[in-house]
């Protein structure tokens, strides 16, 4: 940024230009040229493909259960009601998204806001925008394929030679990355004993009991740190198949029961997206969002109210074979641009709304 | 005992660990998409001054700690104990030598100084950032040079030993730097 002019030195015509106000707002609309070519690129990306952009609800009754995802809510003076009614807003398209696909949208993308409570860091803001996206008929490897050319397409460098692309599963990435033979079988202290031969600090508040919270922080302080860059550089890590036990809303895999049809991606260290083969059977969808309400309850978190349009359209109209996934736009933009905050990227972020 | 959970974590506040105060220099919040959120934290214990790592599960909750700046009045030294007073309500407060071990050469009596409190005792006092002090000890050094071009140390009346120009004489009042413990100039 610009610095104030040495106050010794002799005042130019240089430094009452660099002191006028109107520099800030120019900085701005740099910032603001940038983001609409991101969009421009994008959506440039999906119509050549034929790809239909569609937009959703940002208000549902029905919230999404998941854990560890805190939707936000607003509450609707609805006519012939007498109390206001609570919607919640989205956390990600996903659920409206895939009723249009039970109802024979085909391909579709929406590049829109979501909200996610309780998320602020350099890589997270509490609105933000994602770019997701269902093809039909795709496999997992046919989608990861797609998004990294989407992602060569945007992150390529001024001579367009393409970032280096890593495939691993992630299994076999806990294995070269953080020396865990089996991610399957390995126990909290094997985690734990990782964690150390990596000089992560110590962990405040973790039971040995809690296996899956162990091996998800070697995840993160560990295997994710490395991914997505090669030889110093900016790459392009697909990390797939991941375990049964984290498959969201993923199929799981015919040929082996341990693996689920998800994958992510990941450069720079930074978690970029996240697809699945995705999950058909209306019952189900049923079975996993219990599963979570039933967690929920368990951890003394709020409870939610399913998306029951999602589950009687899902049980109606079966949902094509697709594959489907969520990118991070900001995050997108801060890699585009080398932004270490994806507020840096955004006009103005929650501190400053 | 008031308590904060990991969503308050934030630069600057002020909690127990091992029952020493310690405060929170960066707070970074790790949640991956799917998985349950963490807090990497970075804080310095406030007793011993050292920088420390830790990650805390979300949810966690740690002790608040007493722990508050004032600005209190040096007044003097009796051998065991540093005693300063705040100039309003008159209360009087005294520090061990732990809390002033990195500052004492630079406690001027009637300067006003930051004390941190834990619980109501000192545990670290900030002296002013400038103070005048005059030169006790130093070689005489060259008459002629005023340029300042090189460098020698002199002894203040505190006892502090910092590097002067060669025309700093004996006697004379100098300025000081107490944060990089560094000459800035002669007091006029």
């Amino acid at each position: 940024m610009l610095n104030k002019a040495d106050s010794s030195a002799p005042i130019t015509q240089d430094d009452v230009t660099l002191n006028a106000p109107q520099i800030v707002p120019d900085d701005l609309r740099s910032v603001l040229m940038k983001r609409s070519h991101l969009f421009q690129q994008v959506r440039a990306f999906f119509y050549a493909r034929s790809v239909i952009e569609v937009d959703t609800p940002m208000l549902s009754k029905g919230a999404v259960p998941d854990v560890h995802l805190a939707s936000l809510s607003t509450w609707v003076q609805v006519p012939g009601e007498r109390d206001k009614q609570r919607f919640y807003l989205p956390t990600s398209p996903e659920y409206p998204m895939k009723r249009m696909l039970c109802e024979g949208s085909g391909d579709i993308f929406s590049l829109a806001k979501v909200f996610r409570d309780g998320d602020l860091s350099p890589r997270h803001q509490v609105e933000f925008i994602m770019l997701e996206w269902y093809r039909l008929g795709f496999s997992l490897f046919e989608l990861m394929a797609e998004v990294t050319e989407l992602l060569q397409l945007v992150l390529a460098d001024d001579a367009q030679t393409p970032l280096r692309v890593e495939s691993i599963t992630y299994q076999g990435a806990f294995k070269h990355y953080a020396g865990i033979d089996d991610v399957f079988t390995a126990a909290s202290q094997d985690y734990q004993a990782c964690l150390n031969r990596h000089n992560v600090p110590e962990i405040v508040g973790l039971e040995l009991s809690d296996r899956a919270l162990w091996e998800q922080l070697v995840f993160t302080e560990v295997v994710e740190p490395k991914l997505g860059i090669s030889e110093g550089s900016m790459a392009i890590t697909l990390l797939y198949h991941y375990p049964a036990s984290q498959s969201a809303l993923a199929q799981i895999s015919q040929e082996n029961p341990l693996i689920a049809e998800r994958f992510e991606v990941f450069v720079n260290g930074m978690e970029l997206a996240n697809g699945y083969h995705e999950l058909a059977d209306a019952e189900g969808y049923r079975q996993r969002f219990e599963a979570s309400l039933t967690e929920r309850v368990a951890l003394k978190f709020e409870t939610v109210p399913l998306d029951k349009a999602l589950l009687s359209t899902l049980a109606s109209k079966p949902l094509p074979d697709c594959s489907g996934v969520a990118l991070g736009l900001d995050r997108l933009f801060a890699l585009q641009q080398g932004f270490e905050d994806i507020e840096q990227g955004i006009a103005f972020g929650l501190a400053d709304s | 005992m008031a308590t904060y959970s990991t969503t308050e974590f934030k630069g600057g506040l002020k909690f127990l660990m091992d029952g020493q105060p310690c405060s929170i220099v960066e707070n970074t919040q790790v949640s991956p998409g799917k998985g349950q959120a963490f807090n990497r934290v970075k804080y310095r214990n406030l007793m011993t001054g050292k920088l420390v790592e830790k990650t805390f599960k979300s949810g966690e909750k740690v002790e608040a700690a007493d722990v508050v700046d004032t600005d209190l009045q040096y007044l003097y030294e009796d051998g065991d104990f540093w005693h300063f007073m705040d100039t309003e309500t008159f209360d009087q407060y005294q520090a061990m030598e732990s809390a002033v071990a990195d500052v004492r050469k630079w406690l001027i009596e009637q300067d006003m100084c930051t004390v941190t409190l834990f619980n109501g005792q000192p545990i670290s006092v900030t002296p002013p950032k400038q103070i005048t002090l005059e030169v006790t000890d130093t070689d005489p050094g060259l008459k002629g040079d005023t340029a300042g071009t090189g460098g020698k140390p002199a002894t203040l009346s505190t006892g502090a030993v910092v590097q002067v120009p060669l025309f700093v004489q004996i006697g004379e009042k100098v300025i000081v730097n107490t944060e990089k413990g560094e000459y800035i100039s002669r007091a006029k």
